[in-house]
């Protein structure tokens, strides 16, 4: 049973059908990286896993849950899948470590003492606890992307989701973040991510998948996939990009 | 029967100005708590209930405050009611400042990025939650001139509440011009009395707005 299995889901938004019967399993500790142009369907896909968009039709199963289910539990599913957005996000209003402990605090109940333990343990592991104290605002745009790492990571969950998380970021910021991703990366995390660093997908990602008007169109280790391209869309993909 | 205006008589405006601060206390704390609900119901509530809030709003904001304390005061006697001026005054106002608070709280609420409450969705709170940790805590923020400005137009407002026969401030001013016939000296002293209180208000505001934007800048 893979962690996730998503089968044949279709989600229009308006007259727009973005997702088109797409279906992909993830096994535990796979890394899997999703590719294509805008507009493909590829940050809904992701969005569709922890239930931030609802499928018309399909099914999503995360770790046994199903996802889909009208009646699903979406709350107690959060608390398992951790996502970082584009736009960082992050709570302006409070510091780094209360943007941090809010979630492990009010939702898990833990105490503050370990909610506190357990950010400064998050925030290390993207290397930037010395900034505890700070607010969202006084921080780099590559910096507040590590703390919404972190917000996600103090949370403890089996999947990490990351949705374009270098595109807002000024050229020089990005492998500050990279660096963080490929840790979590050989720490075993489960991870999708969306993202157009191609690098980084060859190097970090077990499988790639091409995502092509709502579909996907084709996927496979990032070398065969890069390298010898089955489709004339992935090609022209891949020269657009490369 | 003139007498020279006095310490006596700035006692006597001194009780009419204790009447305007309880009843702008009342109208705040009363208005503040219904205008919150107000706020949330509009927001959040369902389709029926966002509808009523607006005509709520639509009816207070569109009729003159002096024409609803006279509602007020004499609604209250026609349906079998007795009740003092104090309580008619304080119940319209309290209305009164629901509706304007309410609308623009509601505002505040609204100007909130969607993002904020995706964010905390994401890490599975429940409404109330996000609600309170998240969205209330930036609303406020947003908030404050507002809010202050507007508490600041009820203490002036109360003085409305002469017309039904409460002696605050604005009245008492009267019935002391009335003794003494020195109305200049008399309504200086009143002025200066309201702006002994509305000051300290635009003063309270500034310092909370420079508080929250030396560390929340964008």
């Amino acid at each position: 049973m893979p962690l996730i299995n998503i089968e044949s889901i279709h989600k229009t938004f308006g007259k727009l059908e973005v997702l088109k019967g797409v279906s992909l399993d993830i096994a535990a500790g796979e890394i899997v990286v999703i590719i294509g142009r805008s507009g493909s369907g590829k940050s809904t896909l992701l969005r569709c896993i922890n239930g931030l968009e609802k499928v018309e039709s399909g099914k999503v199963v995360v770790d046994g849950t199903e996802v889909s289910a009208a009646k699903a539990d979406l709350r107690a599913l959060r608390q398992k899948i951790g996502i970082v957005f584009q736009s960082f996000n992050l709570f302006p209003h409070l510091t780094i470590e209360k943007n941090v402990t809010l979630a492990p605090r009010v939702v898990k109940k833990v105490s503050p003492d370990e909610a506190k333990k357990a950010a400064i343990t998050a925030l290390e592991r993207v290397q930037i606890a010395n900034k505890s104290g700070a607010y969202p605002s006084q921080l780099s745009g590559g910096q507040q992307q590590r703390v919404a790492i972190a917000r996600s990571l103090a949370m403890s969950p089996k999947i990490m989701l990351f949705d374009e998380i270098t595109s807002a970021l000024d050229p020089e910021l990005v492998g500050e973040v990279l660096k963080v991703l490929e840790n979590l990366a050989s720490e075993g995390m489960t991870m999708v991510l969306v993202t157009h660093e191609m690098g980084f997908a060859r190097k970090v990602a077990n499988r790639v998948v091409f995502m092509h008007e709502g579909k996907v169109w084709e996927q496979g280790a990032p070398e065969t996939l890069f390298k010898s391209p089955k489709t004339p869309e992935l090609a022209g993909f891949i020269n657009s990009v490369l | 029967m003139l007498r020279e205006f006095g310490i006596d008589d700035i006692l006597l405006l001194l009780t009419g100005a204790k009447w305007t601060v309880l009843l702008s206390l009342i109208a705040f704390t009363g208005g503040g708590l219904l205008g919150l609900m107000v706020a949330i119901g509009r927001v959040f509530g369902p389709g029926p209930l966002k509808f009523l809030i607006e005509c709520y709003i639509r009816a207070i904001q569109g009729t003159p405050l002096l024409g609803q304390l006279f509602l007020f005061y004499f609604g209250f006697s026609i349906f079998g009611f007795d009740v003092s001026a104090w309580v008619a005054i304080s119940v319209a106002m309290v209305f009164f400042s629901s509706a304007f608070l309410g609308d623009s709280w509601r505002g505040c609420i609204e100007a909130i990025p969607k993002t904020q409450w995706e964010a905390a969705d994401a890490l599975g709170m429940s409404f109330v939650q996000k609600l309170c940790y998240v969205v209330l805590p930036q609303a406020a923020r947003i908030a404050i001139p507002s809010t202050v400005g507007f508490m600041a137009q009820i203490v002036k407002n109360t003085s409305l509440a002469a017309v039904v026969g409460f002696v605050d401030l604005l009245r008492m001013g009267q019935l002391v011009t009335a003794a003494t016939f020195q109305p200049l000296t008399v309504y200086l002293v009143v002025a200066f009395m309201y702006f002994a209180m509305c000051y300290p208000l635009s003063q309270w505001s500034r310092i909370l707005e420079r508080r929250y934007n030396a560390t929340h800048q964008h």
